[in-house]
C-alpha cells in the first residue's frame, strides 16, 4: 500500500508517456519521417514546378497587341489571383497544410491498431486517465506534423520559396501556431472517427473520403475566389482555408491583420471545440 | 478467509439479447490461484473485463481488493495487475521500454519503475534481450513479458487471461513455473481463465466451472474429481444390438452406467479391481468386449459430469463456437 501512494495522480505523467511512445516509433524508425516528409515534397516538387501557370502568358506565341509587354501582363494577373507571381511560392505553402492534414488523418488509424491489439484495453485497465489515452494521440500527431511542416518549408525554401520581405521570428512562431491549432482539430476529429471503429479498412475508407475534398476544396492549391460558389461555401468552413490563409499571410504576403485575426479566431475556435468533444467522447465511450 | 474479490449476481448481456455472463456468484482467497474454467466463448473473458472494468456490468455487483467495480474503479485499477489474451506489447519498443511504458501508465516514479522492471526482467529471464524489440522476440518470451508488464505496480490481485493460450507445450509447462514463482514471490492472488484442463488442474487452488455464462461448480480441483465419486471405466463390446447396462449394474461396486450405442461408460469404486469383474462376466456371458480403458477422474470428467458434454468435443464443434465468439468480440469492441 506504501509504495501504491509514492505514484504519482499527476495526469501528465501517463499523458507524457503515452505521447512518447507513439514518438518513439517515429524517431526511431527514420524511413518513417522520410516517408512522411517525401510525399508532401514530391507534391510540391511536381505539382508546384510542372503547373508553372505563370509561364501560360509568357510562352505563347499569341499574337500580343504593340505596346503590351506580357511579362508585365503575367505578373499582373498572377498577382490578383494569387497574391504572388510565383505559384511554386503559393502552392507550397498550401503543402504546409497537406502535411498536417494527411499526419492527422492517418493518427486515427493507430487508435484502431490498438484497439485491435488489445493494447488500448490494457491501458484502459491502468488508473492512467482516459482523456490521456486520446490526448496522446493527438499531441504525437502535433509534435510529428510540426516538425514535418518545419523540414517541408525549409525544403521548399530551398527549392525557390519567395519569402514576404518582413518574414521575421515572430511570423514563423504565427505560422506554427495556426498548424498547431489546425492539427489539434483535425486529429480530435480523425480520432473521434476511430474511437468505436475495430475495422482498419473503415478507418481507411473514411480517410480517404475525406482527404482529398478537405485539400480541394480549400485554398490550399488554389484560391477560392475562382471556385464555383458552391464549392466557395464549402471553403469556408473549411479549416484547411483558413490555416493556409494565415500561414501564407504570414510567409507570403503583406499581413492583413484584420484578415489573420480571424483566421487564427476561426481555428482557434475549431480546436478547441473538437479537443472538447474529443475528450468528452472518450470519456463515455472509453469507459463501456 | 479474507476474499479479495467478490462477485454477486455479475450479469452481461451483449446486444440486449447476447447474455454473456449469467448472475455469477464467486468468492476469491486471498493468496490463492482461482481459475475459470470453460469452453470458448464461456463468458470468462466477459467476466475478468468487467471485473478489471474494462466492461460495465449490465446488472449485478462485484468488488476487488474491497472496492467496487462500478464505483471505485480507480481504485481498483490501481491495485490489480492484468495479463491480457492477446500480446499487447508494442511491437516497435523494446523489452525495457514497454514495461517503463506500463509502470508510467501507474504514475509510477521513474526511480522505483527502473529499479522495478529490472528486476522483473531478471525474473522472467529476459533481461539478455531487454534492449530488443518485441517484434524480435518469440510467443513465449512475449508472454513473459506481459506477465512482467502486469506486476509492475506490486498488484495485489494479478488477473491472467488464458496464459498460455497458443504456446506449444514445452512452453505452456515453462509459464505455469513462472506464474507458480511470481506467486510465491509476491504472495498476491491470482485470478485466471482457461480452457486447458491440465493447466487448471496442475496450477489453481480452486476452479469453477464456467458454462453459458453460468458457474455450474466450483471446488477445489480434487474435490471436483472425488465428487464424481469413482474411476470411469469405458469399454465396447462387439454385439451392437445388445444392450448389457443392467448385466454390468450388478457387479459389487459400480455405480453408473450409461450407455450410448455399443459403448459404456462406468463409474466405478476402486477401478483397478472392479474391471476385471466386469470383464470376466460380460465374457461369462458370451459378449465380446473390444475396447476398454479405465481413466481416474480428471477435471474433463468433471465438465462431462456436469454440462453432459465433452469439453474436446465441444471444441470439435468449433464453428459455431467462433460465430459466438465473433458476436461477443464485436459487442465487446463497441
Amino acid at each position: 500500500m506504501t509504495a501504491r501512494n509514492q505514484n504519482s495522480k499527476n495526469p501528465l505523467h501517463g499523458l507524457w508517456a503515452l505521447t512518447n511512445r507513439e514518438l518513439k516509433k517515429w524517431y526511431k524508425e527514420p524511413i518513417f519521417l522520410f516517408m512522411s516528409i517525401i510525399q508532401p515534397v514530391i507534391w510540391m516538387g511536381l505539382f508546384g514546378k510542372a503547373m508553372n501557370i505563370g509561364s501560360i502568358f509568357t510562352s505563347t506565341d499569341f499574337p500580343v497587341p504593340p505596346g503590351v509587354d506580357p511579362q508585365v501582363i503575367s505578373q499582373q494577373i498572377m498577382e490578383q489571383t494569387f497574391g504572388t507571381s510565383d505559384y511554386f511560392s503559393y502552392m507550397s505553402v498550401g503543402i504546409l497544410s497537406f502535411v498536417v492534414l494527411f499526419t492527422a488523418m492517418f493518427s486515427g488509424m493507430s487508435m484502431v491498431w490498438d484497439r485491435r491489439l488489445g493494447f488500448l484495453n490494457k491501458a484502459l485497465s491502468t488508473p492512467v486517465a482516459r482523456g490521456s489515452i486520446i490526448f496522446a494521440k493527438v499531441f504525437s500527431a502535433v509534435v510529428r506534423s510540426l516538425i514535418q511542416a518545419g523540414i517541408v518549408l525549409i525544403v521548399a525554401f530551398l527549392l525557390g520559396l519567395q519569402l514576404n520581405p518582413n518574414f521575421n521570428v515572430f511570423n514563423a512562431f504565427g505560422v506554427f501556431a495556426a498548424l498547431f491549432l489546425v492539427c489539434i482539430g483535425l486529429s480530435s476529429i480523425f480520432i473521434l472517427i476511430a474511437i468505436r471503429s475495430t475495422r482498419w479498412e473503415t478507418q481507411m475508407a473514411v480517410v480517404n473520403l475525406l482527404n482529398l475534398p478537405l485539400l480541394f476544396g480549400s485554398n490550399a492549391l488554389f484560391p477560392t475566389k475562382l471556385m464555383p460558389d458552391w464549392l466557395q461555401t464549402f471553403a469556408k468552413i473549411n479549416p484547411i482555408t483558413y490555416v493556409t490563409d494565415a500561414t501564407r499571410q504570414l510567409i507570403l504576403f503583406q499581413t492583413d491583420v484584420a484578415q489573420l485575426t480571424f483566421d487564427f479566431v476561426f481555428l482557434a475556435g475549431f480546436a478547441l471545440i473538437f479537443s472538447t468533444i474529443g475528450l468528452m467522447l472518450s470519456w463515455r465511450y472509453l469507459s463501456r | 478467509m479474507e476474499e479479495v474479490i467478490v462477485a454477486e449476481g455479475l450479469t452481461r448481456v451483449f446486444n440486449k439479447s447476447l447474455v454473456a455472463v449469467d448472475h455469477v456468484d464467486f468468492g476469491v482467497r486471498k493468496g490463492e490461484i482461482f481459475g475459470f474454467l470453460g469452453p470458448n466463448g464461456a463468458g470468462k473473458t466477459t467476466t475478468i473485463n468487467m471485473l478489471i472494468t474494462v466492461l460495465k456490468s449490465t446488472e449485478g455487483d462485484a468488488t476487488v481488493c474491497g472496492f467496487d467495480i462500478k464505483k471505485e474503479a480507480s481504485d481498483v485499477r490501481s491495485c490489480i495487475g492484468v495479463v491480457p489474451q492477446e500480446y499487447t506489447a508494442d511491437e516497435d519498443l523494446t523489452g525495457l521500454e514497454n514495461i517503463l511504458l506500463c509502470a508510467d501508465l501507474y504514475g509510477i516514479p521513474r526511480k522505483v519503475s527502473k529499479q522495478r522492471a529490472n528486476e522483473l526482467l531478471e525474473l522472467v529471464e529476459l533481461s539478455k534481450f531487454k534492449d530488443k524489440k518485441v517484434e524480435t522476440y518469440s510467443g513465449g518470451m512475449r508472454r513473459r513479458l506481459e506477465l512482467a508488464c502486469g506486476l509492475i505496480n506490486r498488484p495485489e490481485v494479478l488477473f491472467l487471461d488464458e496464459p498460455t493460450l497458443g504456446l506449444d507445450v514445452q512452453t505452456r509447462r515453462a509459464t505455469w513455473g513462472y506464474i507458480k514463482r511470481l506467486k510465491e514471490e509476491f504472495g498476491m492472488t491470482l485470478f485466471m481463465t482457461t480452457h486447458y484442463l491440465e493447466e487448471a488442474d496442475s496450477l489453481c487452488d480452486r476452479v469453477a466451472i464456467i458454462d453459458q455464462g453460468k458457474i455450474i461448480a466450483l471446488d477445489t480441483p480434487d474435490a471436483l474429481k472425488e465428487s464424481l465419486g469413482g474411476d470411469i471405466m469405458t469399454l465396447a463390446i462387439e454385439q451392437k444390438e445388445a444392450d448389457v447396462t443392467g448385466l454390468i449394474e450388478t457387479t459389487p461396486r459400480v455405480k453408473e452406467v450409461k450407455k450410448q450405442d455399443n459403448i459404456y461408460r462406468v463409474k466405478v469404486e476402486n477401478g483397478e479391481e472392479t474391471a476385471p469383474q466386469i470383464l470376466s462376466l460380460l465374457m461369462a456371458k458370451g459378449y465380446k468386449v473390444v475396447n476398454l480403458s479405465l481413466t481416474k477422474p480428471t477435471l474433463d470428467e468433471v465438465y462431462l459430469e456436469y454440462t453432459g458434454k465433452s469439453m474436446r468435443e465441444e471444441e470439435a464443434t468449433q464453428e459455431s463456437m467462433f460465430s459466438k465468439r465473433i458476436t461477443m468480440r464485436r459487442a465487446r469492441h463497441r
